[in-house]
């Protein structure tokens, strides 16, 4: 099956490329980013501010069941052109992670597909691989938190 | 065939995920791997030949014994690819995408 998100992280540059096409119009595909409700949906946090507009700025939250913060991130929207372009700040708080640049591009493919390209620039090449081994780690503290329930049911 | 032995593929899987981190504190032979699961023997026998193939886990023999252990440069060889990232976005435009045909048909 051919991969539908491709991620380019060239070896000895500080920028990393995500590309995507979807099965979507590009006005559907830019409303999902600009709508705090829909975004909250598709990226599984909550939207505490999303100003999509020129110099507004945005709040990401993730609470665990217990309602303990898991995840927390802001940014400011430094440009946002309907339906083509939105450059935008990302910060994870609380973490060492320096803020990082985004350049989202929207694009028409036919009148119901589109693609998005999403290009990040990092403080350093170093930050970069960081933040990308960041879900294997992730998923590995899950496998060994999912073990520690089960050796406690078979006590 | 050719999908078992890409190991993303084998630690996609949550029990193999949590036979990793069992081996990955010490070596065990097959038997005390599947003492911490539910599932039969022959299961947890099935995920470790799987884990075995994309080589993230190795033999040794020991007397009449296999023991298995973790093969830590493969581990590392995936720490620092970019699949696990890859996948994360993957999913999440999955969902993008679902949620806005959704909302392309309530209108």
């Amino acid at each position: 099956m051919e991969q539908k998100t491709k991620v380019n992280a060239e070896e000895g540059k500080q920028e990393l490329l995500i590309t995507r096409e979807f099965d979507l119009p590009l006005e559907l595909l830019f409303k999902a980013y600009v709508e705090p409700e829909i975004v909250e949906q598709w990226m599984g946090t909550n939207v505490l501010k999303l100003e999509s507009k020129n110099h507004g700025s945005y709040q990401f939250e993730t609470k665990d069941d217990k309602g303990k913060v898991m995840f927390k991130a802001n940014g400011v929207i430094h440009e946002l052109v309907t339906n083509k372009i939105i450059t935008r700040t990302f910060q994870m708080e609380n973490t060492s992670f320096p803020v990082q640049l985004e350049y989202l591009e929207f694009e028409e493919l036919t009148d119901q597909t589109s693609k998005l390209e999403i290009k990040i620039v990092f403080k350093s090449i170093e930050d970069r691989n960081q933040l990308m081994k960041l879900p294997f780690t992730y998923g590995l503290n899950m496998a060994h938190n999912r073990l520690q329930d089960i050796v406690k049911k078979l006590k | 065939m050719e999908l078992r032995r890409d190991p993303f593929q084998a630690l996609a899987d949550p029990t193999r995920r949590a036979i990793i981190t069992l081996v990955a504190l010490q070596a065990m032979t097959p038997g005390a791997i599947a003492e911490n699961f539910d599932s039969s023997r022959q299961t947890i026998s099935k995920h470790i030949q799987i884990l075995t193939e994309c080589e993230l886990l190795e033999k040794e023999q020991e007397g009449r014994e296999i023991y298995y252990l973790l093969n830590p440069q493969k581990i590392k060889e995936i720490a620092d690819f970019i699949e696990p990232f890859r996948k994360l976005w993957d999913d999440r435009f999955n969902k993008l995408e679902a949620i806005m045909k959704q909302h392309q048909l309530k209108k």
